[in-house]
């Protein structure tokens, strides 16, 4: 199974935390998903013929996308690909969009889930990251797309913001546990490079969260949503039993995915391709018939460390029998010394199944990078 | 005889000397223009990715002119204030040099040094304004700066690019008319004299000399004159791109001695070599013993690695005799070696080359001057580490030694460049304007002060115009104290420094700064206290990671994620544990970079 991923790099306006890759400039859209179809076809080979168990339209906003706009992007995506009968479909969406005259659109096209990016439940919060909806917005998208019909619905919440509280960070995430959604994503503030945000923070007019603060926002988010029945089973996702995320799953297993559109990456298990973040070259490139892709081969020491990477933040882990299938016995013999040196209350190993614990959540980053396995370690 | 010129060329940093050397070479013939690397004479990559010539050569050149044949043997000299002594024995062997002066910068504190020294020596000097073809090029105003210096006449001054080759021809036309050939004794028992030496993996050590009496002959027995070591000349030869073996070298020429010696500490540069046949009564002036100047810890990242660790210090020292070290042992990093250099330069080129040549992650601690240190009890002993430092109730005095430094700069920066001198513990000495706007300003300050970021400040403030000479002065009281680093309260010695009371507190506070700085945060807090005996001067807290995991990973994320953990992984290995507390190697150099 594979999965195929869109990215529709185009916004109202820039979220103060967002490091993506978008454009407010609306006057190439059309340019940009005439590209996209173009380069559709172009990569119909890199699955080599598997079939998509899910599409994603990412972004940017996909849900500035018009009833016609979607419709040419699915003829394309049919025409090229093969696409499972009950394959997760999902769109991002945000609150300002979902009218119920769009959600009605979305709810007759192919698109079956949507990702809702709700972000937080106060004002004040929404304002600091210029997000473009309103709170009351945020409530009503939720309630209409459920009137719908829209069954498979995930939010996106933010902890960790500048000023939030403990306690205010539990009023939001009851706000949406209120929803009862199969699953929602929350994550912690990052503050990356070359956002706003970062600016703000350099110039000390913003006083980011402390780890210290983030760490206790994490535990109470994952008490509070395992007691209402989700399954943390990524870092940053929880989902009702059987609702996990098709295609963000493909990721953590290193499943092959194809992405499409400017900045969007690609995975077939040996090597990783990423598009250009621009959308004039990305569409001057495809006028010219090209891919404007930078190419990494990954040795089996990068495919080893991704798979740890990413594995390790799943509710499974990894599975150290197989890796050893996969990438021989000696390099995984290495891994399991590396384990010894962590501390014992990070991880369990129980039939070569090796997860982290709670405590071990909060370092997975950590974990993952002691136990890589790099080129040159003489051992 | 009357046919050698023996030369070599005096120049600063980055003033085109090696691209100049490349062109002779090429102008004679003596290499092919397809062969021409940049930079010829430079063959150790770092050599070439520094652009300073560390290990000084020579080449000898066949030229034509008015239809004579003449020998060019060309002296190459290393550039830094760090290798001095080797730089006085390569002029030693020369009759000229070429002064090469950068047109468009004029000229440096290191080249008046080394033109004072091949003056000293009585060598032919010709001024050469390199660099003609740059647009900066302020040719008018460098000749008078070179006329003032040389008491020359203006048209005594070549113009010349070593990029485009402008002035090369006239140059070697010069070179036979001005610089006088050598004089000597062919008949007179054998002095030569050794200027250089390198290491060949094969053939043990290839040693330089220059003829000044006599003949060496293949096959002969020689002695060295101030080791006392006998030898066979297993082979002798000249120096062309490769060494081309010769049954005998002649009075004035240059050439090079194979006699399986295995170690460079017995090719001493500044050595004569004799014959045994016929062996002269005293060796050529000017022998030194190379001193270390500077001292600092050379410990292995990972402990078992201390046996090749020992193996790569001595074959480094078979190449490099000025490297001097010995066992030592450290409460914090266990086995290492402390190791004396000739200079911060040389200390950073060993570091490397450990790194590059013998793949060595080494820990290199603060390094420090040698002190000398008179107990109560009237014995005076020499202080190598901070750590040998006696007992303070017990210290009488303590001095340190004494530079004579020489600093030239814009008239802009004169102000900045005092200033900086003065923190340093400087006394003026002397000030004069070499032109009206490039001043020599001469101070007296102590060694040690050199060491702590010196180099890298006197840069920034002069915009990387100044240029700096020293020369040691003696030995002068001082007012030190041995500062401690405690971390979690466990004292790191191998972070302990002497410094000058008066500045304790202060080096104190930003040493214990610097260090929350360059520490990562570790899953406990870290206490940092700079202490001098029992009392705590200065402190800083690292607080604890809480956690250690970013938001999102989707498919954008992984490739960039998975460096930078790869990256992690990397400055981890680097990192050495003391105590409880995981120290990155850069760290235990923080104190060298405290502004």
């Amino acid at each position: 199974m594979a999965g195929l991923y869109l990215h529709i790099p185009f916004c109202k306006q820039a979220c103060h935390y967002c490091d993506f890759h978008f454009s407010t400039l609306l006057q190439q859209r059309e340019a940009v998903l005439a590209a996209l179809v173009q380069e559709l076809e172009l990569q119909q080979g890199y699955l080599a013929g598997e079939q998509l168990s899910s599409v994603y339209f990412g972004g940017g906003t996909p849900s500035l996308l018009t009833e016609k706009e979607l419709d040419a992007l699915f003829t394309a995506i049919h025409k090229n690909f093969s696409v499972h009968p009950q394959a997760e479909i999902t769109l991002e969406a945000n609150p300002d969009d979902l009218d119920l005259y769009t959600l009605n659109v979305l709810h007759e096209s192919p698109v079956n889930r949507l990702s809702i990016g709700i972000q937080s439940f106060r004002e004040e919060d929404l304002k600091l990251m210029n997000r473009a909806h309103a709170v009351e917005q945020a409530r009503d998208c939720l309630r209409l797309a459920k009137e719908v019909g829209f069954e498979k619905l995930t939010a996106d919440l933010i902890y960790a913001m500048p000023n939030m509280s403990d306690a205010d960070w539990v009023q939001n995430l009851d706000a949406l546990l209120q929803y009862d959604l199969p699953h929602f994503s929350a994550y912690a503030l990052t503050v990356e490079a070359k956002t706003a945000l970062h600016k703000f923070v350099k110039d000390g007019k913003v006083q980011p969260a402390s780890d210290a603060d983030q760490k206790r926002q994490f535990d109470l988010l994952i008490d509070m949503a395992v007691s209402r029945g989700y399954e943390h089973y990524e870092i940053s996702n929880f989902a009702k039993p059987g609702q996990r995320a098709v295609h963000n799953s493909s990721y953590w297993k290193s499943e092959p995915y194809l992405g499409i559109g400017p900045s969007a990456h690609s995975f077939n298990g040996h090597s990783r391709q990423w598009n250009v973040s621009n959308n004039t070259k990305y569409v001057q490139a495809l006028s010219r018939g090209e891919l404007p892709a930078t190419v990494e081969q990954l040795s089996i020491f990068d495919q080893l460390n991704e798979q740890l990477l990413t594995g390790l933040r799943t509710s499974e882990g990894v599975n150290l029998a197989r890796l050893e299938q996969r990438f021989g016995p000696e390099l995984v013999a290495q891994l399991r010394a590396g384990l010894l040196d962590l501390k014992d209350d990070w991880y369990q190993l129980r039939h070569d199944q090796l997860v982290l614990t709670r405590s071990g959540k909060h370092f997975a980053d950590l974990i993952a990078s002691d136990l890589f396995i790099l080129a040159d370690d003489e051992h | 005889m009357k046919n050698i010129r023996n030369f070599c060329i005096i120049a600063h940093i980055d003033h085109g000397k090696s691209t100049l050397a490349d062109r002779l070479l090429q102008v004679t013939n003596t290499v092919d223009v397809r062969d021409l690397q940049a930079q010829t004479l430079d063959d150790m990559d770092l050599e070439r990715e520094r652009g300073i010539t560390i290990k000084s050569h020579a080449i000898q050149m066949d030229y034509t002119y008015k239809g004579e044949k003449y020998t060019l043997n060309l002296i190459d000299t290393p550039g830094h204030v760090d290798f001095s002594y080797e730089v006085s024995r390569a002029i030693a062997s020369c009759e000229g040099a070429l002064l090469v002066v950068d047109a468009s910068q004029g000229i440096e504190a290191q080249t008046i040094s080394n033109l004072y020294l091949a003056l000293e020596h009585d060598l032919h000097i010709i001024p050469v304004l390199n660099k003609m073809d740059l647009p900066g090029a302020n040719p008018e105003e460098v000749k008078d700066q070179i006329v003032e210096l040389l008491g020359c006449d203006i048209a005594d001054i070549l113009p010349a690019s070593g990029k485009t080759g402008f002035g090369v021809d006239v140059l070697l036309e010069q070179i036979v008319e001005r610089i006088p050939a050598p004089k000597g004794d062919p008949d007179a028992p054998l002095q030569a004299l050794i200027f250089d030496s390198v290491y060949n993996n094969y053939r043990g050590i290839v040693a330089y000399f220059r003829v000044f009496n006599g003949s060496i002959k293949s096959g002969e027995k020689v002695k060295f004159f101030n080791t006392g070591k006998e030898y066979y000349a297993e082979e002798i030869g000249i120096l062309k791109m490769k060494q081309q073996p010769r049954k005998r070298v002649e009075t004035g020429d240059v050439g090079y001695i194979i006699s399986g010696i295995k170690t460079a500490k017995e090719v001493q540069v500044g050595d004569t070599i004799t014959s045994m046949e016929r062996p002269a009564t005293e060796g050529i002036q000017g022998f030194e013993l190379v001193k270390p100047m500077v001292f600092a810890g050379i410990y292995p990242v990972d402990t078992e690695d201390y046996e090749e660790l020992r193996d790569s210090m001595d074959k480094l020292q078979l190449n490099d005799a000025s490297l001097v070290f010995e066992p030592e042992s450290s409460a914090a990093l266990g086995f290492g070696f402390r190791c004396g250099f000739l200079g911060m330069l040389h200390m950073e080129i060993i570091q490397e080359r450990l790194e590059r040549e013998f793949n060595m992650t080494v820990i290199t601690t603060v390094p420090n001057v040698s002190y000398y240190c008179t107990t109560t009890k009237g014995i005076k002993m020499t202080v190598n580490n901070p750590s040998d430092l006696p007992d303070p109730s017990t210290i009488d005095f303590i001095e340190e030694p004494y530079i004579n430094a020489q600093v030239i700069t814009k008239a802009d920066y004169i102000g900045a460049v005092i200033e900086l001198c003065m923190s340093k513990r400087g006394i003026i000495k002397n000030q004069v304007y070499l032109t009206s706007n490039r001043v020599e300003i001469t101070f007296e300050m102590p060694l040690g002060e050199i060491v702590f970021d010196f180099y890298d400040r006197l840069k920034t403030i002069s915009r990387g115009y100044a240029s700096f000479d020293y020369h040691q002065i003696g030995y002068r009281e001082s007012r030190l104290v041995r500062m401690d680093i405690r971390l979690n309260s466990e004292p790191v010695d191998a972070l302990s420094s002497l410094i000058h009371t008066d500045k304790a507190y202060e080096l104190g506070k930003k040493m214990c700064e610097k260090l929350r700085e360059l520490l990562p945060r570790q899953q406990f807090d870290i206490a940092i206290q700079a202490s001098i005996g029992a009392k705590i001067i200065a402190r800083e807290t690292i607080k604890a990671l809480r956690k250690d995991v970013t938001a999102k990973c989707y498919g954008g994320d992984i490739s960039r994620k998975r460096k930078l953990l790869e990256k992690q992984k990397k400055g981890k290995k680097r990192m050495r544990q003391v105590g409880n507390v995981e120290i990155p190697q850069n760290a235990f150099l923080a104190v060298l970079k405290l502004d």
